[in-house]
């Protein structure tokens, strides 16, 4: 292991040399965030090559327009929330969920079929999943649609947040930060939309992408393999999670995901609107949507003043550039979603030792 | 018909004859010893000369019953290796229970008896105690209360002012067992898994290793916060950093798979059965040895040292792939994550 590492480590070297100025690139997914972070995987790269975390952690893109959408159904006495972990600290205007939860009307769930068994114990409340995440979490809020549609349960709704990891690609590279010169392309989101999705990007930018696990290995292979195409001038697409990722992806995911969902413009932390980026109930699931059921606008929201979150997720700063990290903004006080998310920026900075 | 199962009255905690009967029948036989028999208002204890240790310890675990322990080993095992890692040969406990009205009498009975059962494994007696009901929505079932005394071994000197440069940390053997059961266990999170907890009081361990080995300077079991936590009040307290090596830190894999699959770290999950020491660099081999001969030191492990602290003390690892990261003391309570 430590053998392919270090040849790794030669080819960053080589190609830094090569180029004679720093590589920046770019992870889009938190559990690479955080696999990079605990491995220590910064400390073994060359002082030039950059690694920004951009739009990854489904918390820490989410708008605050809908976190307070959340709340709004927070407060109200028919309703019983089922959430992810990572969405229950995330602060709205006023108090997150884990302070409503002291109501007792915020369960945190492991799956979406969780929540919709929640809905089956609890006939006399409304109970609403709060749908977040991408491509990986998608298929599982759509099956739950499915069912609850099949056995006529009345009481149980999806307020979706669900987001679409290209549309907010593109969106960084049209001009948001032009110093990205690569993707470390994401390794679940890839399970499901295959590693062919990415061509788009490779084609039209000019950028290479690499699709690489979990594994820190295999992490910093993929860096080198970047490095080599930037070096040579080439972008390419390539995949080093061969053995769980093929280039088409899960259809039957897919598939599921296109027939209960589809894709709308929607608000981005710190990205703003992306056209065709979020994903919406279609209407003939309309009766699951909680927007529709209990009126609530799906609008941009007002961003905490002085929380630097959005320009930390385009990659545009680092978290200590941040006036409130570490300082009002800590993981026992977030203040802005990246500190929140155990795979946030923020968060992982301030947990891993600020290094680099 | 079906036969209700027979449950705690508001009155067992009332002071009269249900919780004479309650004490009676399902306490005093479990725990008999003269002391406790006695019922007085105070134990009276004849205790060797030495230093007193004292501790005391709520228990509120959910859920009660895991695989590997219950609410009443725990409260046993815990205070018992409070006193163990101080250094002392724990003797005697106090056992209060806080009960739910509602309450099953049958489950009651498995607490009690194996809080019983645990004492008897680690010596010490329960030797006062006390029980309250409360109204249902008061309290979530059953809350356990320890407290525990015990007598210093004269040549356990622990501090964190005596640790030194050089010295090696040693760990009683894997972590996360405890906290990645209780998880895989808890309403909501539930999953399949062959986990169980570490939970096991570790006093006739600790006593051996104090009775042999020179040159302990700390001990601590790393509980709430995990080892992380513990190493970084380490490096607090003796304003030395701790430099340590996550290839000599033993994890089961079904521990690792678990902590990955909810994005944990096991460095700042809960154990209930390990210490951590540190060691004078000479005694450091004789203790790890003596710790590999005892059933529940079996897959202990040096796994770093103590060393000069640069800008501010701090714990840093050496990951598996070569790289160094900081370990932070963990912020209290972690959730399961997504993607």
């Amino acid at each position: 292991m430590l053998d392919r590492i270090t040849h790794a480590q030669h080819t960053l070297e080589e190609a830094c040399t090569k180029l004679g100025r720093p590589i920046t690139i770019m992870e889009v997914c938190g559990t690479h965030t955080v696999s990079i972070f605990r491995s220590g995987v910064r400390s073994l790269l060359p002082e030039r090559v950059k690694l920004l975390s951009g739009p990854g952690c489904p918390v820490c893109v989410t708008d605050q327009g809908y976190i307070d959408a959340v709340m709004q159904l927070a407060d109200r006495e028919d309703c019983l929330i089922a959430t992810y972990g990572d969405m229950i600290r995330v602060p709205g205007s006023n108090g997150s969920l884990e302070t409503r939860a002291s109501h007792g009307n915020v369960k945190v769930v492991l799956s979406s079929e969780d929540a919709l068994q929640l809905a089956r114990e609890n006939p006399g409340k409304n109970v609403v999943f709060i749908a977040v995440g991408f491509e990986t979490t998608a298929p599982a809020s759509a099956v739950v649609v499915k069912e609850a549609a099949a056995e006529g349960v009345e009481n149980f709704f999806i307020l979706s947040g669900h987001k679409l990891v290209l549309p907010a690609m593109r969106a960084l590279l049209s001009g948001m930060n032009d110093r990205i010169d690569a993707f470390l392309c994401p390794g679940h989101v890839s399970v499901i939309i295959g590693s062919g999705a990415f061509a788009e990007i490779v084609e039209d930018y000019h950028r290479p992408c690499v699709v690489a696990g979990f594994e820190p290995v295999q992490i910093i292979e993929a860096l080198a393999e970047i490095s080599r195409q930037l070096a040579a001038g080439t972008a390419e697409l390539k995949s080093l999670y061969g053995a769980v990722v093929t280039e088409k992806g899960n259809m039957a995911a897919q598939g599921i995901i296109a027939e209960c969902f589809e894709p709308v413009d929607g608000y981005w932390r710190g990205l703003g609107r992306i056209a065709k980026s979020t994903l919406a109930l279609r209407r003939q699931y309309g009766q699951f949507d909680a927007f529709g059921r209990f009126g609530l606008a799906d609008g941009p929201g007002k961003e905490t003043r002085g929380c630097r979150c959005g320009e930390v997720l385009c990659g545009l700063i680092e978290p200590i550039q941040c006036p409130l990290f570490a300082a009002r903004c800590t993981p026992q006080t977030p203040v802005g979603p990246c500190m929140v998310s155990s795979e946030g920026t923020c968060s992982a900075w301030f947990k891993y030792g600020r290094r680099k | 018909m079906t036969a209700h199962p027979e449950r705690i009255l508001l009155a067992h905690g009332g002071g009269g004859q249900l919780m004479s009967r309650l004490i009676h029948e399902r306490i005093l036989p479990r725990f008999r010893n003269d002391t406790l028999s006695e019922l007085g208002d105070a134990a009276r204890l004849a205790l060797p000369s030495g230093e007193i240790c004292f501790t005391t310890d709520s228990y509120v675990v959910k859920p009660l019953f895991f695989r590997g322990g219950d609410i009443g080993k725990l409260a046993v095992c815990g205070t018992v290796n409070d006193l163990a890692v101080s250094g002392a040969k724990p003797l005697a406990l106090s056992l209060s229970l806080i009960i739910e009205e509602g309450f099953e009498l049958a489950l009651l009975d498995r607490i009690l008896q194996s809080a019983a059962d645990a004492a008897r494994h680690n010596d010490v007696r329960i030797v006062t105690g006390d029980t309250k009901t409360v109204e249902r929505g008061s309290a979530d079932g059953i809350f356990l209360n320890t407290a525990g005394i015990g007598v210093r071994l004269s040549n356990a000197d622990l501090g964190l002012s005596k640790v030194r440069v050089g010295d090696q940390v040693l760990l009683s053997g894997t972590i996360g067992d405890h906290g990645m059961t209780i998880l895989s266990q808890r309403e909501g999170i539930r999953f399949e898994s062959q986990l169980e907890s570490d939970c096991a009081g570790l006093a006739e361990l600790t006593c051996s290793l104090f009775a042999n080995v020179a040159d302990i300077r700390f001990m601590r079991d790393p509980t709430r916060g995990g080892l992380a936590a513990t190493l970084n009040e380490v490096a607090e307290g003796s304003h030395l950093s701790v430099e340590i090596d996550e290839r000599q830190i033993p994890v089961r894999p079904e521990v690792q798979a678990a902590a990955d699959m909810l994005g944990f770290d096991v460095l700042n999950t809960a154990n209930e059965g390990k210490f951590v020491a540190v060691v004078s660099p000479d005694a450091a081999g004789e203790c790890l040895r003596r710790c590999r001969d005892h059933a529940l030191g079996r897959d202990a492990a040096l796994i770093g040292a103590i060393v000069e602290t640069r800008d501010a003390p701090l714990v840093e690892l050496r990951t598996k792939i070569g790289g160094r990261r900081i370990v932070q003391m963990p912020y209290g309570r972690e959730l399961p994550r997504i993607c």
